[in-house]
């Protein structure tokens, strides 16, 4: 497939993507203008609130943006080919096959009342006609890559008989089973024991580099960030607000949702008694997002801005730096000042 | 699996002879005398003591109860000590003196009528109720979605008996489509038998369907927005897999609960449907026999109604465990 790729092309581009839903009480812009790109074998994070559209933009990627209820419009360009222009069975073909997808919720992701092994195989059939006995012994091996014990055994068993953590190892099986080139992993961790967070991390870290596979990871956990991205994208509001290398994003922040967001992080070297310094206010209602930029109403840099610009303009994904960009008002030498002064509060210095 | 059969067994036959006392109680406290309906006009009381002694009536409650649960199991005569006992095999669910005929033969004559009935709508009403339910849901709030709904509420709404009088003056008798309905065994004479049961099916499916649509709807639409539906969308399975095989499997367990009941209630007599178009089945029997008093075949009408519904209460549960691989039966 590669003579099909455009060389300019990244593996995964998406530009301008949008996402809305016309309900009763209005327009909900659930993802709004959001771009990113990513390469085989890399790692993107996308972190942000709970609201922020992380989720939306992972499913609107995926195909899985039901069109008969949302309109979504910018381009998804995956391997060369758009999926926002797909027809449904277009994605359909691609659904599972060459991009897979995995979710917050191992336990009630899989269907209850199906053998785990037959919703394995299910994934292989969906894609290939294959003999029942080799789609067995793919799914077998592939439960016993995601280390699941005794995988011939297990491959009869329902999945109220497995544990959460092993349930995201049978989603893991069944996301890879047919060796897909994107992976995206919405929030992969948050329904895990903190034991078994960091084995699903490794677990699909190690899988990636078998496999060579790109990995959207969804999650608001930075340190999960820090450990496994390559890429970062910081979501608010429905838009990315920040995105670069995982260096620019945690040493060289420029945007003040991304400052807010590692001030509230809890600090092993914290001193005890020390607040936590949490972002004030409560994300924007994807119904009414603010105008201009949508953190204004929670943003504490306001004044070093001339005029309403904050307020009544929305800001540009403007570039600062080699894949270092940011939507933000301030001006360069301000947002370097606003940088410096919450990196040596956490004590720490943007070098 | 099995050793939960058995107690389920056991329970449900206690509970059958507990429910055989009740109506048997019940009925014996009724103001009506089956012995002076069963006497005529130019009664005496000579007679109609006559009367109540072959019919057993002269014996306290408890003991008739006996007597009838004696009859259940090993055959029962009225009247032994007369010239012209009255034998009735077991097992014997009484004797109506009023018709002259074991009550388990009158049920046995009128029940295939109700069972084809039954069974005839049954499938008609899954089959509409189902499907429609299910359109309705993938095209929630959409006008196909609410004629659905609509149309489900007048079938809600519609009582069978005008339906049903509707039904037989347009089709019947003024469009003449179909002949008056006469029942025949399906065995007999097969076209005169559909003839005659289409309407009463069409009839009694739509007051059901109603309730199936709404029912499947409402198991659709909390189902299709389940996690594991995104999973099998996810996968890439073409979207009548994911709604037949994933969402319908997941959303069946009520619409199994409410088929089983429905069409064990309605082995038990359609009356109104039944009477409407005169099928000589156990419903209007059963109304006859109230009109009659005639107690013994009301006993034993109750009693046969009785048994499908615990029956279909414990096939229901049994296929809960096959549709459900979590439900453990202990």
């Amino acid at each position: 497939m590669a003579e099909k790729a455009n060389p300019q092309r990244a593996f995964l581009e998406v530009s301008d993507l949008s996402v809305q839903f016309p309900t009763e009480d209005g327009i909900v812009r659930a993802v709004d203008g959001v771009s990113f790109a990513i390469e085989r074998g890399k790692t993107l994070a996308i972190v942000g609130e709970s609201g922020s559209g992380k989720s939306v933009t992972a499913q609107a990627v995926m195909g899985l943006i039901n069109k008969r209820n949302a309109d979504v419009s910018g381009e998804v360009i995956f391997d060369g080919e758009d999926l926002v222009a797909m027809p449904e069975e277009g994605l359909r073909k691609l659904r599972g096959n060459k991009m897979a997808m995995i979710f917050q919720d191992p336990m009630s992701s899989l269907h209850p009342f199906y053998r785990i092994g037959d919703q394995l195989t299910e994934a292989v059939n969906a894609h290939e006609k294959v003999s029942k006995a080799s789609a067995r012994d793919r799914a077998i091996e592939m439960l016993h890559k995601v280390g699941i014990p005794a995988p011939a055994k297990r491959f009869d068993d329902y999945p109220h008989q497995f544990s959460g953590g092993m349930r995201q190892r049978v989603m893991i099986a069944m996301a890879l089973i047919n060796s897909p080139s994107l992976l995206i992993a919405d929030e992969p961790t948050t329904a895990l024991d903190v034991t078994v967070q960091a084995q699903i991390i490794e677990l699909i870290s190690q899988l990636q580099r078998e496999f060579d596979t790109a990995v959207i990871l969804i999650t608001h956990d930075l340190g999960i960030v820090a450990h496994v991205a390559d890429e970062v994208a910081v979501m608010y509001g429905a838009r990315v607000v920040e995105s670069g290398s995982v260096d620019d994003i945690f040493y060289h922040p420029q945007m003040p949702y991304t400052l807010g967001l590692l001030a509230s992080i809890p600090r092993l070297n914290q001193v005890h008694g020390d607040r936590l310094d949490p972002i004030p206010g409560n994300p924007p209602s994807p119904l009414r997002l603010p105008a201009g930029c949508v953190f204004n109403p929670r943003c504490g840099y306001q004044d070093r801005v001339t005029g309403d610009l904050c307020q009544t303009q929305r800001p540009a994904l403007e570039s600062v730096g080699a894949g270092h960009r940011v939507r933000c008002h301030l001006p360069a030498t301000e947002r370097q000042a606003v940088a410096e002064l919450v990196l040596s509060a956490l004590g720490r210095s943007s070098a | 699996m099995s050793a939960y059969v058995v107690r389920r067994v056991i329970s449900m036959i206690i509970l059958l002879l507990l429910l055989t006392l009740v109506v048997f109680i019940l009925f014996s406290l009724l103001p009506a005398d089956p012995a002076r309906l069963t006497c005529g006009k130019g009664c005496t009381p000579e007679v109609l003591e006559a009367n109540r002694h072959k019919l057993g009536l002269d014996l306290p409650v408890i003991q008739q109860y006996w007597e009838f649960m004696k009859g259940l199991f090993v055959g029962r005569i009225y009247a032994a000590d007369s010239p012209d006992p009255v034998v009735c095999n077991a097992p014997c669910l009484g004797y109506s003196f009023k018709r002259g005929e074991e009550v388990l033969v009158l049920i046995k004559d009128r029940l295939p009528a109700t069972i084809w009935l039954a069974l005839g709508a049954f499938i008609l009403w899954l089959a509409a109720g189902i499907s429609l339910g299910i359109y309705a849901a993938l095209r929630r709030g959409r006008w196909q979605d609410k004629t659905v709904m609509g149309i489900s509420l007048a079938g809600y709404s519609l009582p069978s008996f005008f339906l049903g009088l509707m039904a037989i003056f347009f089709i019947v008798i003024r469009l003449q489509l179909l002949p008056y309905p006469a029942y025949v065994s399906p065995f007999e004479n097969p076209i005169q038998f559909f003839q005659t049961m289409l309407l009463p099916w069409i009839v009694l499916a739509i007051l059901y369907a109603a309730f199936y649509m709404r029912l499947t709807r409402n198991q659709m639409l909390e189902v299709l927005g389940e996690d594991y539906i995104r999973t099998a969308r996810a996968k890439g399975l073409p979207e009548r897999v994911v709604i037949r095989k994933h969402a319908l499997r997941a959303g069946l367990t009520p619409i199994v609960t409410a088929a089983g009941l429905d069409l064990a209630g309605l082995l038990g007599g359609a009356i109104i449907t039944e009477s409407i178009f005169s099928l000589p089945g156990l419903g209007s029997l059963a109304v006859n026999s109230v009109n009659d008093a005639d107690l013994p075949v009301i006993v034993g009408i109750t009693l046969v109604t009785a048994t499908f519904i615990i029956v279909a209460n414990l096939v229901v549960d049994l296929l809960y465990a096959v549709i459900d691989p979590r439900v453990r039966l202990v």
